[in-house]
């Protein structure tokens, strides 16, 4: 089990000290893969977050963009440009700078569509195990005919409905992505909810409310962190496929995954680098979340300790 | 084990009474047919005429009586792009893509099997280590970007292999199938391996944590202390027991194969059942969206059962009632 200093709040003194101390780091930093993961998303938080100060171009912005530049290859090639390490695609973008707008858009997706699926899915778990009858097997129902169909085919169909736009597709990845979280949530209540100190807190009198966020909530985290790690990594690669196919994000907001597809268009004309430079970056981000999310799977599952 | 389908049964039909209903309900918010169904400059007229035969004005609950109706007498309608019955351009697509599922489940299991029972068997090795950072890598590598660095290397680069459509394929029994045409495999080569690639890691991964689970019971010293040699206590006392995990979890997942062969037909132009399903998406041609679900939704609860039914033959002791 983690240390208690990860499941205590801010208020204690000490806790920055505890957490180096605990037995968590100890395993996370004698673990290389988990280390080499979490290098890797605090690279791409880099990316996301100065990036854009720091890339030659705003590709967005019309006024800095060239068409004279178009397909001008990446470093080491004829024909390169310095101003364009990575090269440009055919309307002369700066393939690095349109990689960290993307990865921005990507991990947008990534993260905020994580939360809110957590929230959503969690929420409804634990009504769903908490109170049991009607309600519960009307969730859990649900639940059981959205699993016995592929998440990326509802998806698919849900964004062909809404058509593109990022607000349609964290709708679309909530909507088959709640379940996992449901399912998990709802299994560890059941288990929390026959606990004395629940009971104890319903004897005393405390709302529902108040017993389902301070007292069930809590010894169910576990299981919520590891899911949404491993879950940033498959909304990413959910939305990059998604947008490849044409029906995610729209032209004007591309993320990593609409860049590699504007790039396989070109791909048989010889100009490579359009698409797997953001295809290469897309493949290392999620190794990196899988890496620590891997990591985070055995070291919080206490069976497996 | 009546009783047991019976319900089965019950089940799948009210799960697809519901699907049915949401897939028709929601498709009737893809796009507008009747821009494809007639020219550009057409008057408000002729467009309404068109609605009107479509049957587009009436409610939806009327529309849908009417569909349950005709597919209830096998009709399943039209494709509004290609003028002809849905069902019939479904199955003349049906056998490109279950032709690529099953070459890409061969290429899977004949790949991931035995280096899952070797990393299972030897999880301290070296070379159980690579395999499975390996794994845990190509879990990482999205589909698309697989396909489209095979044809980068194989067709753009090397020139050795065809990077689109199906190629010269032949009649055998009364089904088009390019797997028996020399030529037609070289076609068949790289979308097979890119819808492999998607199951590679996790089967790999199923089947090594099957093996060491297995490895630990006392059957398997047994079998060694007796004088079975290493490679049938492998293969065969410790995988047979290390497959159910295996076959429950990869008999769901093809399901998802069959999601993604949207994906690597599209970029192989595979003219099968996902690129179908993309067009359709892209023309707003409704009846064929409609159908291609319903029928992947069946499939999918028949799929299920079916997986259901292997365990009882794997593993003799799972009762099912």
């Amino acid at each position: 089990m983690p240390s208690r200093a990860e499941t205590r709040g801010p208020s204690n003194p000490s806790m920055l000290s505890r957490i180096a101390a605990s037995e968590f780091t100890r395993d996370f930093l004698s673990n290389p893969s988990a280390v080499a993961g979490a290098i890797i998303i605090v690279f791409a938080l880099l990316v996301v977050l100065i990036g854009p100060h720091v890339v030659p171009q705003n590709p967005y912005d019309l006024k800095e963009i060239n068409l004279a530049d178009a397909y001008k290859p990446p470093i080491g090639f004829a024909g390169s440009s310095l101003k364009f390490p990575l090269g440009t695609d055919n309307q002369g973008r700066d393939i690095l700078s349109s990689l960290v707008y993307g990865c921005r858009i990507s991990l947008f997706i990534g993260i905020v569509g994580v939360l809110i699926s957590c929230v959503v899915g969690t929420t409804l778990g634990l009504v769903s195990g908490y109170y049991g009858g009607k309600l519960d097997s009307l969730i859990m129902r649900i639940a059981d005919i959205e699993l016995s169909f592929p998440s990326i085919l509802i998806a698919l169909f849900m964004m062909s409905v809404f058509g593109r736009g990022i607000d349609k597709l964290l709708i679309a990845l909530t909507a088959v992505s709640w379940v996992v979280y449901a399912r998990t949530v709802r299994g560890d209540t059941l288990g929390v909810k026959a606990k004395e100190y629940v009971e104890a807190a319903r004897v005393i009198g405390l709302p529902d409310r108040i017993i389902l966020v301070r007292h069930v909530l809590p010894n169910v985290t576990t299981s919520i962190i590891v899911l949404s790690t491993l879950n940033v990594g498959g909304f990413i690669l959910a939305e990059a496929t998604l947008s490849f196919l044409g029906v995610g994000v729209p032209v004007t907001r591309p993320s990593l995954g609409l860049l590699v597809k504007n790039g396989f268009d070109v791909l048989f004309s010889g100009y490579w680098w359009v698409a797997v430079f953001p295809g290469l970056f897309i493949m290392v981000l999620i190794f990196g979340i899988n890496l620590l999310g891997d990591f985070l799977k055995d070291e919080l599952n206490p069976r497996l300790k | 084990m009546i009783n047991y389908i019976i319900k089965r049964i019950a089940h799948a039909a009210i799960v697809l009474a519901v699907v049915s209903v949401v897939i028709f309900c929601l498709t009737t918010y893809i796009g507008d047919p009747v821009n494809m169904m007639v020219s550009e400059k057409a008057s408000a007229g002729t467009r309404e005429l068109v609605r009107q035969q479509l049957g587009l004005n009436e409610p939806l609950p009327v529309q849908y009586w009417i569909f349950l109706k005709n597919v209830m007498n096998g009709q399943f309608g039209h494709s509004y792009t290609y003028k002809i019955p849905v069902i019939g351009l479904i199955l003349e697509r049906l056998p490109a893509t279950l032709e690529m599922v099953a070459v890409s489940i061969v290429l899977a299991v004949v790949i991931a099997i035995p280096l899952g029972v070797f990393a299972g068997a030897f999880p301290k090795r070296g070379i159980s280590r690579i395999i499975m950072a390996s794994s845990l890598f190509g879990a990482s590598l999205p589909t698309f970007f697989v396909g489209m660095m095979l044809i980068l290397i194989f067709a753009v680069n090397l020139g050795w292999l065809p990077s689109s459509g199906r190629g010269p394929s032949s009649v055998v029994m009364g089904v088009r199938l390019s797997i028996n045409d020399p030529a037609g495999i070289r076609y068949m080569i790289l979308p097979a391996l890119t819808l492999a690639f998607a199951n590679l890691a996790m089967l790999i991964r199923l089947t090594r944590a099957g093996m060491m689970e297995v490895m630990r019971h006392d059957f398997i010293r047994f079998a060694r202390a007796k004088g079975v040699s290493e490679r049938d206590v492998m293969f065969k006392h410790a995988l047979k027991n290390a497959l159910i995990p295996v076959v429950t979890v990869f008999g769901m997942e093809i399901g998802s194969l069959i999601a993604f062969t949207t994906v690597t037909e599209t970029i192989f132009a595979w003219p099968g059942l996902g690129k179908l399903l993309m067009d359709s998406i892209y023309a707003s041609d409704r009846p064929v969206i409609v159908v291609y679900l319903l029928l992947t939704a069946v499939l999918f609860v028949v799929l299920n059962f079916i997986v259901d039914m292997l365990y009882t033959i794997i593993d003799p002791r799972i009762d099912l009632r």
